[in-house]
């Protein structure tokens, strides 16, 4: 914590301009939260402004997590991208393999076989479940909810979390799709796995909402607060649950029908209000939705290879190009952008974060609430710090 | 009402701890390391060499290829080819690595390198209680720490080492139909000199020793003289060179290993 004016500069050691100049006023407080903050969900920093308790300025510093991501893919194979992928948005490992495999194979014209696609939409779909409802716990952690709803999420996160081990042989590092498929096929114990996992979602999803969704307390801490216009999310580039929340019919799975989305029927849930209470709704609805494709997907999944026999593991050179491949991950729109000069490695590969785009709003959204707020509204934005830096 | 919905989150929650402690798959704890979960058969950690039959050096399936090398993402594999050749589960000589290391600080356990290596001689552990105090030694495996036995690859991958076994028996029956008159030439040479197939014993008794790669053909040449003199009882337990030619039979390690020896006094042999 430090003042602003002149002594934030000596304290600082260095020459940052200060957020706000009040000269001789001292009734504005600067509070850097974070970066070890337990409510910022790995290394972010909010340095923010405060007028007593009310916030009149904010400002993201993000970076602490940089890892230099995208040179490191400029200078590897296609190929060994692939595992630093699931080191994004590592609670969504199988969404990131997905969405740079759609890539590369937009970028070569490579052919997915079709039982691979059921077990890519199957995988995603989990992912999405156990996202959701692991965000959703976070967030009333933060709202005071010590543990408890936090605990109900993991242990059904638990439960997909082991299907990926069995299947991918990780829990959170999965490395499973390939450009042209997947790495190995699923078993029939595994299907029936998650068969009966799946078959035990409704009733999670039914508990969590009669546990919280009526709660006067949350009721009053999400509905009116941090309240994010459906035009300037549409202006500032939101995408995924945020953007729903504030009502904009956008889903690239309605949109881009990629994969075999456009062979499964779901609704798209959209809130009203965009506030916290509408994000939260949301994503509890998102969650039925992707119940409802699972168990859609695993009524009929075909047989056959799960990787295409044309499609190169090694020596991999794809023609001169480009390519982006994107998907609705639970986060959001997450892309990667491909310029192939031919040679065995990328010429340009730049990765569309939904986490960092989604982060551009938190000031708009955050201007004139309390400090409590602030953790609430960033906590809705669902935001994971390896992706957010990258 | 005001509190209608804390009341039936709470009852929720009551519900919850009332069966914590009556439904069984509620009780999820396990008290580790006292009591710890199977790890299902896919699971992964950190890559091992393979070798096959008893002794690690001898057996060892890679032939330093550096395609892992290559391939790896973090790029912590490190590998030293050797001068000389020595023969391979098919007969076939080929190179081996000198040096093999792993940095396992680096290693992110993609498993690229398992995906990558044509000879089915890199797969992954499911080890994972490997902390050390020494973290620069410690973490930074060579071959010989890399090393692991065919059947203990069984034992954690069963399935997924069955099927390798079997690819690996279908090409070695192809290379023994191909190559079966040379060696039935060669096995009916050993039988003439049973002691030198004696000479993998030297080898194991001080495998820590890494080989050294300009002074390996001179010391192998060493230990092939050396042989017949220091470990002839040892190898009275062992099975006869020259009498398991026959590739018609299972492969079960033995048989691997019986199958290896006659080809290697063929090799030692102009060198002694």
């Amino acid at each position: 914590m430090s003042f602003s004016g002149t002594k934030t500069e000596k304290l600082a050691g260095w020459n940052r301009p200060p957020l706000i100049d009040t000269d001789g006023e001292g009734e504005l407080l600067e509070v850097a939260m974070g970066p070890h903050h337990p409510s910022t969900h790995g290394v972010f920093r909010m340095d923010v402004v405060l007028d007593g308790e009310r916030v009149i300025k904010l400002k993201p510093v993000f970076g602490y997590l940089h890892r230099n991501h995208e040179q490191l893919a400029q200078g590897q194979s296609y190929l060994a991208s692939m595992p630093y992928t699931d080191r994004l948005d590592y609670f969504c490992s199988l969404s990131n393999n997905w969405a740079y495999g759609l890539a590369v194979e937009k970028l070569v014209g490579q052919p997915v076989p079709e039982r691979a696609e059921y077990l890519r939409v199957i995988l995603a779909e989990l992912t999405r479940v156990q996202n959701h409802a692991s965000t959703i716990g976070f967030l009333l952690q933060e709202m005071g909810a010590s543990g408890t709803p936090l605990m109900y999420a993991f242990r059904e996160r638990e439960k997909i979390l082991d299907l990926f081990e069995s299947l991918t042989g990780s829990r959170m590092m999965c490395n499973y799709m390939r450009f042209g498929g997947c790495r190995v096929d699923a078993s029939p114990a595994w299907l029936d796995a998650t068969r009966k996992v799946v078959a035990g979602l409704p009733a999670f999803v039914d508990e969590f909402e009669r546990f919280l969704m009526t709660n006067e307390i949350l009721m009053a801490r999400c509905q009116g607060i941090g309240v994010l216009r459906p035009d300037l999310a549409v202006n500032a580039g939101i995408s995924g649950p945020m953007l729903r929340g504030s009502g904009v019919n956008y889903d690239i799975r309605k949109v881009d029908h990629y994969g075999i989305y456009d062979r499964f029927k779901f609704r798209v849930p959209l809130g009203d209000h965009g506030d916290i209470y509408d994000r939260y709704m949301v994503r509890m609805l998102e969650m039925r939705e992707s119940i409802s494709i699972l168990n859609q997907a695993l009524k009929d999944v075909p047989g056959g290879p799960v990787m295409d026999p044309k499609a190169k593991i090694r020596n991999f050179r794809p023609k001169a190009g480009e390519g982006y491949g994107r998907i609705e991950a639970p986060k959001g729109e997450l892309g990667f952008y491909l310029i192939s000069d031919g040679g065995p490695n990328p010429y340009r590969y730049r990765v569309r974060p939904p986490s960092l785009i989604n982060l551009t709003v938190l000031e708009d959204m955050c201007l004139g609430s309390n400090v409590a707020d602030v953790v609430l509204i960033f906590g809705s934005v669902d935001i994971v710090l390896g992706e957010v830096d990258r | 009402m005001l509190g209608d919905g804390i009341l039936k989150g709470l009852a929720e929650t009551a519900r919850n701890f009332a069966g914590s402690f009556v439904s069984k798959e509620r009780m999820t704890t396990v008290e580790y390391p006292e009591e710890r979960l199977p790890l299902p058969e896919a699971s992964r950690n950190f890559p091992f060499l393979v070798y096959d039959g008893t002794d690690w050096e001898k057996g060892l399936r890679c032939v330093a290829c550096q395609i892992c090398e290559k391939e790896c993402p973090p790029k912590c594999i490190y590998i030293e080819k050797s001068k000389d050749k020595k023969p391979d589960y098919v007969g076939k000589p080929q190179i081996y690595p000198a040096k093999f290391d792993i940095d396992i600080s680096v290693c992110m356990s993609c498993q690229i390198c398992v995906e990558v290596c044509p000879f089915e001689a890199i797969k992954m552990d499911t080890q994972f209680e490997l902390a050390t105090d020494d973290r620069f030694g410690g973490l930074l495996l060579d071959r010989k720490q890399l090393a692991r036995s065919n059947e203990y690859y069984h034992e954690i991958h069963p399935t997924e080492a069955t099927e390798v076994d079997a690819r690996l028996a279908g090409e070695k029956a192809k290379a023994e139909a191909k190559a079966k008159g040379a060696a039935e030439a060669a096995a009916a040479k050993a039988a003439g000199a049973p002691p030198a197939g004696s000479a993998a014993t030297p080898a194991a008794a001080k495998p820590a020793v890494p080989v050294d790669p300009k002074a390996a053909p001179a010391t192998k040449d060493a230990e092939v003289a050396k042989a017949p003199v220091t470990a002839t009882a040892p190898t009275a337990a062992k099975p006869v060179p020259g009498t398991g030619t026959d590739g018609a039979a299972p492969m079960t390690p033995e048989d691997k290993k019986a199958a290896e020896t006659p080809a290697r006094p063929s090799e030692g042999e102009p060198k002694a």
